[in-house]
């Protein structure tokens, strides 16, 4: 492993895309022009839960400008359906619903005309006969014996439901002094990008290639694509050089492709849908966990925290992509940053007349990580011991890594108690107590909340073979060519998209410091999916050490190259020669050199001067597995989840207006370990980014649904997203703690500050209603939710004087 | 269901980024809409279409707006500004642009163009505004990547006094 | 979210608009700065067959102050209203008000007149003309002009008194002149810029020692239009405001709401509210009144 000082990686420099965005010149999917293009609009039931008995697209198709009006019927027979991630192949799932609909937003029928404006003036001429059926919309309901089923072939409503136990939890408990039990409910909410997924497909019939350009952020979504339009793998064709306005987790558009993609493949034209924001909030799919916790922690008298037991039932709507496991990736890091010794961890997902949810950033760890803090700080009032003391008893220390948990994960390295002491003195801890305290003495409610919370990172995919034997799968790479031409300019090609994380300053930096070159001359291109090499796409925070290893295996294989050309030419041992900024020279006798230009000249053009077997030219490819991976899950379900855990401790001071009850965050510091960091200035954009989304989570966004299964929060009036003006100023303050499993010791960031936020903001908000003898377990911490919170005291408290 | 009423196109005449622009157009094409589809000015974008995102705000007749929430021929004889008109020269990025590239005020890029606009015209009203003032000024538009942190260390850092 | 096809006329002038409805019968709308309406056609919530474009007339933008009333022209922009500079002196209510009206952006393009047909329960310019008893003008080219107090233009939530083939012309402010006149405007939304969840708003003179001379108060978003309470405004003239009696007062305005329930907050909730902020108002517009210079 490479450690510092470094070149180029860990400095600052300005993004490469930058320079494209700033003036206008990003390329989203709803900006490429296709001549000939069509446009959809989407028609969708309004029902949670009806039967289609017809449907009538006479007047539409009547209209001008008028293509086609597409239903499931017709659909369903020339694709294969979308299946889930686990083990239910009765819970299929279309692009248009067939025979019935399952939630209110389910797509029924497509419109293709001339223009959007057009699609949609026809869409509401398309009449749709249903019979509304009974809906189940409440998970608890779901669960009943008798309850109405969301897919009758499935049998049930639970679509997944495991209990694991790792370790001695019986035992353990019975050898604590104390157990502490709660519940805690993370409201459904997503990081909603200001871009809605677009897709626009062409399908030519000379080359039989299916064009694909999409606002796309999903593993293996050109060979889904395929599977399901039933295409060759080599006939789907997915641009990934398409710039994606924000996904976060969520832009799995797989259904939006697919029916696309049919339309394009019907009409022999190229046809695009943008989802406008009704269909993206209510029928886009993109919806997060909707998680309830109960959870028992077992404790001595010391503090030390023995064993928990963790029940959580996550209600994924009325269709499964993805969405179970996201109560799997979680096992990689279920005791968080502590010593607990045992885990019973007990997942259901259970399914509802609601819009189908999917992946969201941290993929279930932040919902996780909130159960988790909201229970060490009520331990610590249990015990009146102090929050920050009680986690130093338990956090893990920094000689003990690395840390094998219960369930199977080895934490790589970490120093938790030195972030967390790192933030508290950013935020000057003393000084936030006082301030705290003047603000008690004004009138506010005042409290500090703490966090101190995992990050796993490198997207492993063990939690598919986790939650589903069925599924045998272990690979889980990425990789990177680079090439140097004649020229010597260098190029590298990845093969996936970007949403915002800076993957092209990413691996210039990288190959920039492997070679020594100046990463601003290397220039990097999205492949597209038939060119590129492998890759399974920016998830679980994986593409610093996959993408940024798969980069530096690249440029190591060059310079390697460029030293055996040397070699063989300077007739000199390898061993004493120096490579320096890309010129070679003998350490002994330093008249003997080579330059760039030279050995690049002779790789490209003289192949009598090449070693023999030495290909010419100067390209590389470099595929790798995840570190750590490759291996199945145990019987009783350990894996090694993600190889490396980046660490994040947030501390926060917030105050609530006591008679409006509104939360107002004032102080904010978050210490953060991603071990070496490759762009800083990335990482920390990221973290600032991942905390608003957890201030949204905290106080303000929920997908509420009416008792009927209607959407609430439909448009922005009601989804409410922070502004500047709710996010306060945030001071990051980093520490490193390198992984020893890559390339530069850099460990993933991207789901940075969304995992420990909603904990520390749910702690300050806790600690500002103690006095009050309030507290509040669940999300979002809204006005009206504290209102409720202080009248719950005020009545208890009535009571017992 | 009402009789569709005449969509007879209407004549307008926008000057766009220092270019008169005359088009005809469907009245119920919004100002958005006509820059990125009519115009090929791609760079304004769509968020929501129903006024609260910002990522379409453009300059018109030099102030801030939400060209989603106007229709075209509603913006007829004036004038536009989009994100790709705020340089005055090729090449040359305005003292903001520059800022937010130094100091990694966006991520995905999406909102970038409206909050451009917004920083400018919050810049041109108030040449060295506050912290308070530049959150303030963007408060209206709303960005998912970056939490706002190093948008604000952009605009203090474009407009701080020379030399500092 | 494309709105659905309509005629779009630009007027020249007010009668040019006023016959363009007449003409339309009830299937024309009024469009001036569009910040309300666009987005509701984008959501095929509002589908007009023709908009009447009123945005340049400027016979509709005047200003005329004086000083015991402000005339404001429906079609002042809100920008504009926010910067003038005699706001301040004149119709400090306003001047508190108005900042919290949407965002700079849309207080661009946003018109008091527009803000007013409108007629959101918690819009604050209705809250504003309900506490000052401001006048509205309604003009059709049939039946002339009339005037309405706001009492009378809010008729419930999105619902005034102008008719289809009416025009909102200007609004009238009277002006509370003479020294020791204290105004709060006090909101409460889950964000900057948000629907207020309930608002209250205050205006009150004293005499010199400190009994209250002339008062008024409302509260808004917590019922279908802007609530306005004379009778326990009466009760105060000739009183002094302490905590106590803005909280006892503030209560029994707040119990008179309705408040509706949504996904934001439960009526229980806003009336609770309601009354903390109609508390902070009181107390703040009093206090004010000993440091009000000017009339």
């Amino acid at each position: 492993m490479r450690q510092a000082p470094f070149r180029f990686i860990g400095k600052h420099r300005r993004a490469v895309e930058h320079k494209r965005f700033v003036v206008g010149k990003g390329r989203y999917a709803a900006d490429i022009q296709l001549p000939g293009m069509l446009h959809v609009a989407l028609v969708a039931s309004p029902y949670a839960s009806a039967k289609i008995k017809a449907i009538d697209a006479t007047q539409a198709l009547a209209m001008q400008g008028v293509h086609a009006v597409l239903t499931g019927e017709e659909l369903r027979q020339h694709i294969d359906a979308m299946l889930p991630g686990v083990d239910a192949p009765q819970v299929t799932r279309y692009p248009l619903a067939f025979d019935v609909t399952r939630y209110a937003g389910e797509w029924v029928a497509a419109v293709v005309a001339d223009s959007r404006a057009l699609a949609e003036d026809a869409a509401e001429l398309v009449q749709v006969d249903y019979e509304t059926l009974p809906a189940v919309i409440d998970p608890d309901e779901a669960l009943r014996p008798g309850a109405t089923l969301v897919h009758p072939a499935h049998g049930t409503n639970v679509i997944f439901h495991r209990k694991f136990v790792w370790g001695p939890v019986d035992e353990d408990f019975a050898k604590c002094d104390h157990a502490l039990s709660y519940r805690v409910s993370w409201a459904r909410n997503a990081t909603v990008p200001i871009e809605t997924f677009a897709v626009a497909c062409q399908w030519q019939d000379s080359t039989g290639i299916l064009d694909v350009w999409a606002s796309i952020q999903m593993p293996k979504f050109p060979d889904q694509m395929a599977k399901a339009l039933r295409l060759s793998g080599n006939a789907v064709r997915v641009h990934f050089d398409v710039d994606v306005g924000g996904s976060y987790g969520v832009k799995r558009g797989l259904k939006h492709s697919v029916l696309v993609g049919y339309l394009a493949k019907k009409l022999g034209r190229p046809v695009r849908l943008v989802e406008d924001r009704l269909e993206n909030m209510r029928g886009g799919d993109m919806q997060g966990p909707d998680r309830v916790f109960d959870v028992t922690l077992g404790f001595q008298n010391n503090g030390v925290i023995q064993s928990m037991r963790m029940k959580a039932v996550d209600d994924i709507g009325a269709y499964s992509g993805r969405s179970p496991l996201q109560l799997g990736k979680p096992v990689g890091a279920i005791n968080g940053p502590y010593r607990i010794q045992s885990v019973e961890y007990d997942a259901m997902a259970v399914m509802t007349n609601k819009t189908p949810q999917e992946a969201v950033r941290g993929f279930g760890q932040a919902p996780t990580n909130y159960a988790i803090e909201t229970g060490i700080d009520k331990v610590s009032r249990f015990l009146n011991m102090d929050r920050i003391e009680l986690r130093r008893i338990n956090l893990i220390g920094k000689d003990e890594f690395p840390y094998l948990i219960p369930s199977g994960t080895h934490y790589d390295s970490g120093d938790y108690d030195a972030v967390m002491t790192k933030a508290l003195n950013t935020a000057g801890y003393d000084e936030l107590v006082k301030e705290r305290d003047r603000l008690r003495a004004e009138g506010q409610l005042a409290g500090i909340g703490i966090s101190t919370c995992l990050e796993p990172s490198g997207g492993n995919s063990s939690f598919e073979p986790l939650f589903n034997p069925k599924n045998e799968t272990t690979t889980w790479m990425d990789s990177c060519l680079v090439r140097v031409d004649l020229s010597g300019a260098v190029t590298a090609l990845m093969g996936t998209s970007s949403s915002g994380q800076a993957h092209e300053t990413l691996v210039s930096t990288v190959v920039g410091e492997v070679l020594q070159r100046e990463p601003d001359s290397i220039r990097v291109l999205h492949a597209d999916s038939l060119n590129a090499l492998p890759s399974n796409s920016p998830v679980g925070s994986r593409m610093a050490i996959m993408l940024g290893g798969a980069a530096a295996g690249a440029a190591k294989k060059i310079k390697h190259k460029l030293l055996q050309l040397a070699a063989h030419n300077l007739n000199t041992p390898i061993e004493q020669l120096v490579y320096e900024g890309g010129h070679v020279q003998s350490q002994t006798q330093p008249e003997l050199k080579l330059s760039w230009d030279a050995l690049v000249e002779m790789a490209h053009r003289k192949f009598h001067k090449l070693p023999e077997g030495m290909e010419p030219g100067l390209q590389e490819k470099f595929v790798w597995e995840v570190p750590t991976g490759g291996q199945l899950p145990t019987e009783d379900g350990r894996v090694q989840m993600y190889p490396c855990h980046s660490f994040e401790s947030h501390v926060v001071l917030a105050s609530i207006d006591p008679g409006t009850c509104k939360v107002t965050v004032r102080q904010y510091v978050c210490g953060h370990d991603c071990g070496v960091m490759i762009s800083p200035d990335v990482v920390h954009g990221m973290t600032y980014g991942g905390i608003a989304h957890g201030l949204g989570a905290a106080l303000m966004e929920k997908f509420a649904f009416s008792p009927e299964g209607q959407l609430l929060a439909g448009t922005f009036m009601d989804y409410l997203l922070p502004s500047s003006a709710e996010v306060p100023a945030i001071t990051i303050v980093d520490h490193c703690t390198p992984s020893p499993l890559t390339e530069f010791g850099q460990k993933g960031s991207g789901e940075a500050g969304y995992l420990g936020s909603p904990a520390a903001i749910a702690s300050a908000v806790n600690d500002a209603l103690l006095p009050m003898g309030a507290k509040i377990d669940y999300l979002p911490m809204t006005p009206q939710a504290i209102w409720t919170a202080l009248n719950e005291a005020k009545a208890l408290s009535n009571l017992t004087s | 269901m009402n009789a569709t009423p005449s969509i007879e196109k209407k004549s307008i005449c926008i000057q766009v980024n220092g270019t008169t622009q005359q088009r005809w157009v469907e009245p119920r094409t919004t100002l958005v809409d006509f820059l990125r589809d009519d115009l090929g000015l791609t760079g304004t974008h769509v968020g929501c279409e129903h006024g609260v995102c910002g990522a379409c705000t453009v300059m018109l007749n030099d102030e801030p707006v939400r060209s989603c929430c106007m229709f075209a021929v509603q913006a007829d004889e004036m004038t536009v500004t989009t994100v790709e008109g705020l340089a005055h020269e090729r090449g040359v990025m305005t003292r903001i642009q520059d800022a937010f590239c130094e100091k990694h005020a966006l991520q995905c890029g999406y909102c970038t163009p409206g909050m451009l606009m917004a920083c400018h015209a919050l810049v041109s009203d108030n040449p060295h505004p506050t912290e308070a003032q530049v959150r303030d000024a963007i408060s209206s538009n709303i960005c998912r990547c970056t939490g706002y942190q190093q948008i604000v260390d952009a605009v203090l850092y474009a407009t701080q006094p020379e030399g500092k | 979210m494309k709105a659905a096809p309509f005629d779009y006329i630009r007027a020249e002038s007010l009668s040019h608009a006023l016959a363009a409805l007449h003409e339309h019968g009830g299937e024309a709308k009024l469009i001036a700065g569009g910040q309300s309406l666009v987005p509701m056609m984008a959501m095929r919530l509002a589908r007009p067959a023709c908009l009447v474009d009123i945005n340049r007339l400027d016979s509709l933008k005047n200003i005329e102050v004086s000083s015991h009333s402000v005339k404001l022209g429906a079609g002042v922009r809100q920008r504009d209203l926010e910067f003038h500079p005699q706001l301040a002196s004149h119709l400090p209510l306003i001047k508190q008000g108005i900042q919290w009206v949407g965002h700079e952006q849309t207080r661009n393009r946003g018109t008091v007149g527009g803000s007013l047909v409108h007629a959101d329960p918690s819009a604050e310019l209705a809250l504003v003309a309900a506490v000052l008893g401001a006048e509205f003008t309604l003009t059709s080219s049939q039946d002339g002009l009339r005037k309405l107090k706001a009492a009378d233009f809010f008729l419930g939530p999105m619902f005034t008194a102008v008719g289809e083939t009416e025009a909102l012309t200007d609004i009238e402010w009277p002006v509370w002149t003479g020294p020791r006149v204290g105004t709060c405007f006090e909101e409460t939304a889950i964000r900057k810029g948000d629907f207020a969840m309930a608002s209250a708003a205050c205006q009150i003179q004293t005499q010199t020692d400190g009994r209250v001379t002339r008062i008024s108060f409302g509260l808004g978003g917590v019922d279908g239009t802007p609530l306005t309470f004379p009778e326990l405004a009466s009760q105060l003239v000739g009183q002094t405001i302490n905590p106590d009696t803005a909280k006892q007062v503030a209560h029994q305005a707040a119990q008179q709401s309705q408040p509706g329930s949504d996904m934001h907050a439960t009526g229980a909730y806003r009336k609770h509210l309601a009354e903390v902020l109609l508390t902070r108002a009181l107390l703040d517009a009093y206090a004010q009144t000993s440091c009000s210079l000017t009339g």
